[in-house]
């Protein structure tokens, strides 16, 4: 398993659109992706229990991947996050 | 065959299959299944039936709308692929032996109160995402067809109680030759937008959605406010001729799109368009229009679910600049409350909304937003002939503050070395009596003004445009209105500044003469009304105008004013 922690820079948190965004990514691979916030953890391929979590700016999440493709589930994650100005 | 009267909302004829836009019926009872797995199987059936419908309408709202109104659809099928919504529901049927729409129903309910419970407003928004996705499932559970007008691919008239901008968003102008609903009179949303589409409305009929069913051939007549189900072929035969006719009239009036308009007696006056999005512009410049009257800005922020972005309000402005070549565009800054929501701003609902936080109020109050749209108007200025305006305001304090942030913003962008012109009008929509009482003192710190003849007469009369028992007291030709429209005019010119008007009073025929006697320089109405005016102004003589206006303020009834247009009209085309 491995994990890597987060801290959201976007203005409006993980809503809709970036959720949707990151389930998506998450959907592709056959590891079994957690979402940590606050003491919850969440299935990161399900949209509802990733925007039940209601993260906002300045949150620390943490994501935490177990399968076979861990890594590059991982690193695609990060990259998305990156990429849209979502967490560093 | 079944006749409906109404009030004709948008010029026109249209024949066409009736295709009826009505909340369909999902109630169902709680049932004890035996056959757990046929139930189970049955769920995974309308769940792919849906998969398969979202799809397909996420690639046409792609190709037609955009990726941005597409994602919505993108996060719909998110949801029905979500273990957390599925594998619940399918633990409730094999459980509880319940049927799936109770178990869909429970489970959905139970996230719908979560995310309505959350602070977060965009959280709280994804409850009527969740409540949208399991009424598409529950529909194929029940075998009903949900209706999705985003989908019509053949010529229809829509049929519906009452048209909401999002419902009019998603029609497709290809295949929607008409609308018919049972409430709204010409100044309501349905009717507006049917004339920016161009296409035949009659509104307000009370019972188009009892009358007429889903697939029956229907006339809406938008010149007479009749409706006509399932008429006989002489009807049909009749109508084809009055359309033929009606085409006529407007090739004969097609003739003046290039002219300017001149009385008689040779005063200019401006012929402006009043527009909602830059997809209207193509109608503007069909109809001669000689500038934007009034672009409605509040249609940037409906139907989605957060503010549209500097950027995205930037390329709109600029688009609808750049395509008016120099001519004017009046530009009315954000105009939201009253009858028009933005469920994203979770505004708390008013006893009188039309009296309330809304418009220049609100953009007062959130200035942020206010201050993300004059940024993106400033940067717009230099591609074209800006000219910027603020509703609803109530008295000359709120007009200086909205000017003072406008300052402030121009300065900033001036500082990041923005391109911002220096030629920008600064003007006010005259909506509010008080504002019209006051227009001399206006007039010394405004470039124009504006008169929004719809709200104007609702805030004199004190009657809710909406409210039909009490429309008789909406008149546009009342003395008491046309006293008020003189005291803002007359103020304009007493400044040396120009007064315009962009509600539906502008390009009606009986008040035309009426204000071009009283001197307005700009009537600014919906594009498919700007030639008959043209053709109308043309045959008026500017000097007898003066002289019916001057005795119509003397008039002490509606009537009477009424009275003296029509004679005079019929002078003026007997002539």
């Amino acid at each position: 398993m491995t994990e890597k922690t987060f801290t959201i820079t976007a203005n409006s948190g993980i809503h809709a659109r970036p959720a949707t965004v990151l389930v998506g990514m998450a959907s592709r691979f056959n590891s079994d992706i957690r979402l940590e916030f606050k003491e919850r953890t969440v299935d990161l391929k399900s949209i509802m229990g990733v925007m039940s979590l209601g993260i906002g700016q300045g949150a620390v999440i943490k994501v935490s991947v177990d399968g076979e493709d861990e890594q590059d589930a991982l690193n695609a994650l990060q990259d998305l996050l990156h990429k849209e100005g979502l967490a560093k | 065959m079944t006749f409906l009267k109404g009030i004709a909302a948008s010029n026109g004829i249209a024949m066409a299959k009736a295709y009826r836009l009505v909340e369909a019926d999902l109630t169902f009872e709680k049932q004890t299944i035996e056959d757990i797995a046929w139930e189970v199987e049955r769920f995974q059936t309308a769940l792919t039936t849906s998969k398969e419908e979202l799809d397909a309408i996420r690639e046409k709202a792609n190709a037609e709308l955009g990726a941005d109104k597409a994602a919505i659809f993108e996060a719909h099928l998110l949801v029905l692929s979500d273990p957390e919504l599925i594998a619940p529901i399918e633990d409730k049927i094999k459980t509880e032996k319940v049927n799936a729409e109770h178990a869909l129903k429970e489970v959905a309910d139970m996230f719908i109160s979560l995310f309505e419970q959350m602070d977060n407003d965009y959280m709280k928004e994804r409850a009527a995402d969740i409540r949208d996705v399991t009424k598409r499932v529950l529909s194929h559970l029940l075998g009903i067809q949900l209706v999705n007008p985003s989908m019509i691919s053949e010529e229809t008239i829509i049929v519906a109680e009452d048209l909401t901008p999002s419902d009019t968003a998603q029609l497709n102008r290809e295949f929607v030759k008409g609308f018919t609903t049972n409430i709204g009179g010409r100044t309501s949303h349905s009717a507006i937008m049917a004339r920016s589409m161009e296409i035949p409305a009659v509104v307000g009929t009370k019972t188009a959605t009892v009358d007429i069913q889903h697939g029956d051939f229907i006339i809406v007549d938008g010149l007479k406010g009749e409706v006509h189900v399932n008429p006989a072929l002489e009807l049909i035969a009749q109508y084809e001729e009055e359309q033929i006719r009606y085409e006529e009239q407007k090739a004969e009036w097609a003739k003046l799109v290039n002219e300017t308009t001149v009385s008689a007696d040779g005063h200019h006056v401006e012929l402006a368009a009043n527009i909602g999005t830059p997809s209207d512009l193509d109608g503007v410049i069909n109809n001669g229009g000689e500038g934007i009257g009034l672009y409605r800005t509040e249609f940037l922020y409906m139907g989605r679910n957060e503010l549209p972005s500097e950027e995205e309000q930037f390329q709109s402005y600029k688009s609808v600049l750049e395509g008016m070549n120099g001519k004017p565009v009046v530009v009315r800054t954000l105009d939201i409350g009253g009858d028009k929501e933005l469920p994203y701003l979770d505004l708390p609902k008013e006893m009188n909304p039309f009296l309330g936080f809304r418009a220049i109020r609100l953009c007062l109050e959130e200035q942020d937003l206010f201050r993300t749209q004059l940024r993106a108007l400033l940067r717009a200025s230099s591609y074209g002939n800006l000219k910027i305006m603020f509703p609803m305001i109530a008295n000359l304090d709120e007009f200086r503050t909205a000017k003072a942030i406008l300052e402030e913003e121009k300065q900033k962008l001036v500082g990041e070395g923005v391109a911002v012109s220096e030629e920008i009008e600064l003007g006010i929509m005259v909506e509010i009596p008080s504002t019209a009482i006051m227009a001399d003192q206006f007039a010394k710190e405004v470039d124009f003004f504006s008169i929004g003849t719809n709200d104007l007469i609702q805030y004199t009369m004190a009657a809710d445009r909406m409210n039909e028992r009490v429309s008789y007291l909406y008149q546009p030709y009342s003395p008491a209105i046309l006293r008020l429209v003189k005291m803002v005019i007359d103020a304009a010119h007493k400044e040396g500044k120009w007064a315009g008007m962009c509600g539906e009073m502008a390009g009606d025929e009986i008040a035309i003469p009426l204000l071009l006697g009283l001197g307005l320089d700009e009537f600014s109405m919906s594009a498919t009304s700007i030639l008959k005016a043209r053709s109308q102004i043309l045959r008026l003589s500017k000097k007898e105008m003066e002289e019916l206006a001057q005795t119509a303020l003397q008039m002490s009834t509606t009537a009477e004013v009424i009275e003296a247009v029509k004679a005079l009209s019929e002078k003026v085309v007997s002539m």
